[in-house]
């Protein structure tokens, strides 16, 4: 009777006790949703990828072991801005997902930034590239962590431009992220006294360039500037290629190319092609080792930077709700923003106050076939932008934030 | 000289190219075409066929140094066979039923497919590379013409011409006609109506398949190549009028290169102009420009 009874209070206590740790986790439950292109051109890049990242990043933190608990859920935005508005409004009011991550497509993110503020929850985004999302359009419930269209137009722009590609003409994805990234690149080229003679934009998902590449070439311009992404990029380059464009003497600048955009084109077509990362799966022995784990459950693709941020992204928006208790979007963005950031695969950071996350970015040429050795070893590189150069400064984005 | 602001010699160039991306569409319409008229059945797995022609020879080069000219031969082989499996088991039974239930059926094959190649090879594409004795390409004065995308006009013209023959000047052709307008009759006089559609069916998808094969060098063999131009040849088949062979030929051919110019004068619509004309052509001709009202 005594035993029942002690037993009863402490089982009692341990949950009055587990109770009042979980006081300010709405509901009990860290939900993680990750919302990705799942099924066409941009699925390799994030994808079933970014799931996999974020769990692993659960796994890593110690979630269980440190008594939190931590729900991840996925879904697919099929590139449409009402899809993933539509999916983010169910996740946030019904579902009570606390944080949603990932999210390639600028047109999509802009979206989920909106609505995001406006419930109050938070937003780390890794996939999307528009600069805009730490510009006019920031908010105190985004973080964006990877890359963005500013650091891509000024590390590869700049570059090219000094190494004598000095007249453009750009072949631009035409919704949110094509026009963000064009105008960042070409506001690079002219600051480095490069001049812009034509663009032509193409809608989203397009198989033939063929037409497109004609009038790139007919313009004579030096550099064709790639201003999209994913399927789109390796179509561009692939018939290029078959064209002439590159032996006819012109140049191909692959504005935002990933890892996994090259291995579908082959080192073959993709030798010599310029670029800027933040991420390359062999930086050191952690990256490597990360690599490896995420290669075994990914049927054996290796993660681009977008996994490597949903990754990073989830174990520092894990350390602020540790740290302050709450999983409230606002509050745990804020702590997220004080809180250096530091995790094996961008290493020692920071998130600006306009939400913009802070580290070095590579500028990567990729290896001809006979310097690979084997699948993924693909990249030398070629400079690295140290952090305090890689992103656009502060004062020029024009975010409301920043005071 | 220029015509509308576009020098002629780009002109001509884009002309030339949107012929190469007709023979896309006159050969996947052609599959469908023949397919509708004959069976009745909108083929919505006509992109994922196309796709796993493409899929095949990429795995008949990979995983047996088969190359891609044997694959031209044997990859619409193998998608006919399985075309004809998915006719035997499913669609047969389909055919008293309307034509909603064999799109549906035919619909949920291609995402299942799709799913199950996306899942395996993911979604930025296999390379495969270009036959030797056709890479390279040769300066017209007005553009350069890879003499891959010349090959393509040339066989997807031969394959045309050559099923239109077939299916409407040979008795073949005819007993096939026949069947679709009467079949109990045509059975009377002694022929296996369920084989030859059957055979038909494999025809359609071995026609897929071809295509396929010859979109691997140019494009990437990607699980969504099919999904993204399945949606465009069908409007090609609706504005020829469903079933009409040539209707489907001339249409794809005249399709690919209106489109073409969309990219030249008015870059944004391309993706729509096919689909402003099909909507255009079912007010003023509801059964499609070669089609007969039933």
């Amino acid at each position: 009777m005594k035993r029942k009874l002690i037993s009863t209070l402490v089982g009692a206590a341990l949950a009055v006790g587990v109770g009042a740790a979980n006081a300010q986790i709405s509901d009990g439950v860290i939900k993680i949703g990750v919302m990705s292109d799942m099924s066409s051109l941009y699925a390799d890049i994030g994808g079933p990828g970014s799931t996999l990242a974020a769990k692993m990043a659960v796994e890593d933190f110690g979630a269980a072991k440190k008594g939190m608990k931590v729900e991840v859920v996925s879904a697919d935005h099929q590139n449409k801005a009402d899809v993933g508005s539509s999916v983010a409004r169910q996740w946030y009011d019904v579902d009570k997902v606390d944080a949603i991550f990932d999210v390639p497509n600028s047109a999509v993110a802009l979206a989920i930034n909106q609505l995001t503020r406006e419930k109050g929850k938070a937003f780390i985004d890794s996939g999307a590239a528009s600069s805009d999302l730490t510009g006019k359009a920031c908010s105190p419930n985004t973080v964006h962590w990877t890359y963005d269209t500013w650091m891509l137009a000024n590390g590869t722009g700049t570059a090219i431009v000094k190494t004598g590609g000095d007249s453009w003409f750009f072949l631009t994805s035409d919704y949110a992220f094509g026009h963000a990234l064009e105008r960042d690149t070409e506001a690079a080229v002219l600051k480095n006294g490069g001049k812009v003679l034509g663009k032509v934009r193409h809608p989203l998902n397009t198989q033939d360039f063929s037409s497109f590449l004609l009038q790139a070439q007919s313009s004579k311009a030096k550099v064709i500037g790639l201003a999209n992404a994913g399927g789109d990029t390796i179509n561009s380059v692939k018939q290029a290629a078959e064209f002439g464009i590159v032996k006819g003497g012109q140049s191909l600048a692959g504005m935002l190319v990933f890892l996994s955009d090259v291995h579908g084109l082959g080192l073959d077509k993709a030798q010599g092609l310029v670029f800027t990362e933040t991420f390359y799966w062999d930086l050191n022995d952690q990256t490597r080792a990360f690599a490896k784990r995420f290669a075994a459950g990914n049927n054996g693709k290796y993660p681009t930077m977008v996994h490597a941020g949903v990754y990073a992204g989830v174990l520092h928006y894990l350390k602020a709700i540790e740290a302050i208790k709450t999983d409230d979007g606002t509050k745990v963005i804020e702590q997220m923003k004080k809180t250096p950031t530091d995790d094996p695969l961008f290493g020692k950071g920071t998130i600006r106050a306009d939400g913009r996350k802070i580290h070095p970015a590579y500028l990567v040429e990729v290896k001809k076939p006979s310097e690979s050795k084997g699948p993924y070893d693909y990249y030398k590189i070629r400079a690295t932008i140290p952090a305090d150069q890689a992103f656009r400064p502060l004062a020029e984005g024009g975010c409301s934030l920043v005071k | 000289m220029d015509i509308f602001g576009i020098p002629t010699q780009a002109l001509f160039g884009q002309l030339l190219i949107g012929l190469i991306n007709g023979s896309f569409y006159a050969l996947l319409s052609l599959g469908l075409a023949v397919i509708f008229g004959l069976l009745n059945i909108i083929n919505f797995t006509h992109g994922a066929q196309y796709m796993l022609g493409a899929f095949v020879a990429y795995l008949l080069l990979n995983k047996l140094g088969i190359g891609y000219w044997w694959s031209l031969l044997l990859a619409p082989i193998i998608v006919g066979a399985t075309g004809v499996v998915i006719e035997r088991l499913m669609l047969s039974k389909l055919y008293k039923l309307d034509h909603l239930y064999g799109l549906l059926l035919t619909f949920g094959l291609a995402l299942i497919i799709q799913g199950v190649f996306r899942n395996e090879y993911g979604s930025a594409g296999q390379p495969y590379a270009m036959p030797e004795q056709l890479s390279g390409g040769r300066n017209l004065g007005f553009m350069f013409l890879p003499n891959y995308r010349a090959w393509v006009i040339v066989a997807s013209l031969v394959v045309c011409l050559g099923t239109w023959y077939v299916i409407e000047k040979t008795k073949l052709g005819s007993y096939l006609r026949a069947a679709t307008e009467n079949p109990q009759l045509v059975q009377a006089f002694g022929i296996n109506v369920p084989r030859m559609i059957t055979l038909t069916y494999g025809f359609g998808v071995g026609l897929a398949g071809l295509a396929g094969v010859m979109a691997a060098p140019i494009y990437q063999v990607s699980p969504q190549m099919g999904a993204d131009l399945i949606i465009v040849v069908f409007a090609v088949v609706v504005i020829g009028g469903m079933g009409s062979i040539m209707g489907a030929i001339i249409t794809g051919f005249g399709l690919g290169i209106i489109e073409g110019l969309t990219k030249v004068f008015y870059p944004e619509a391309s993706n729509t102009v096919i689909f402003i004309i099909m909507a255009i052509v079912l007010l003023i001709r509801p059964a499609g420009l070669f089609g007969t009202q039933k």
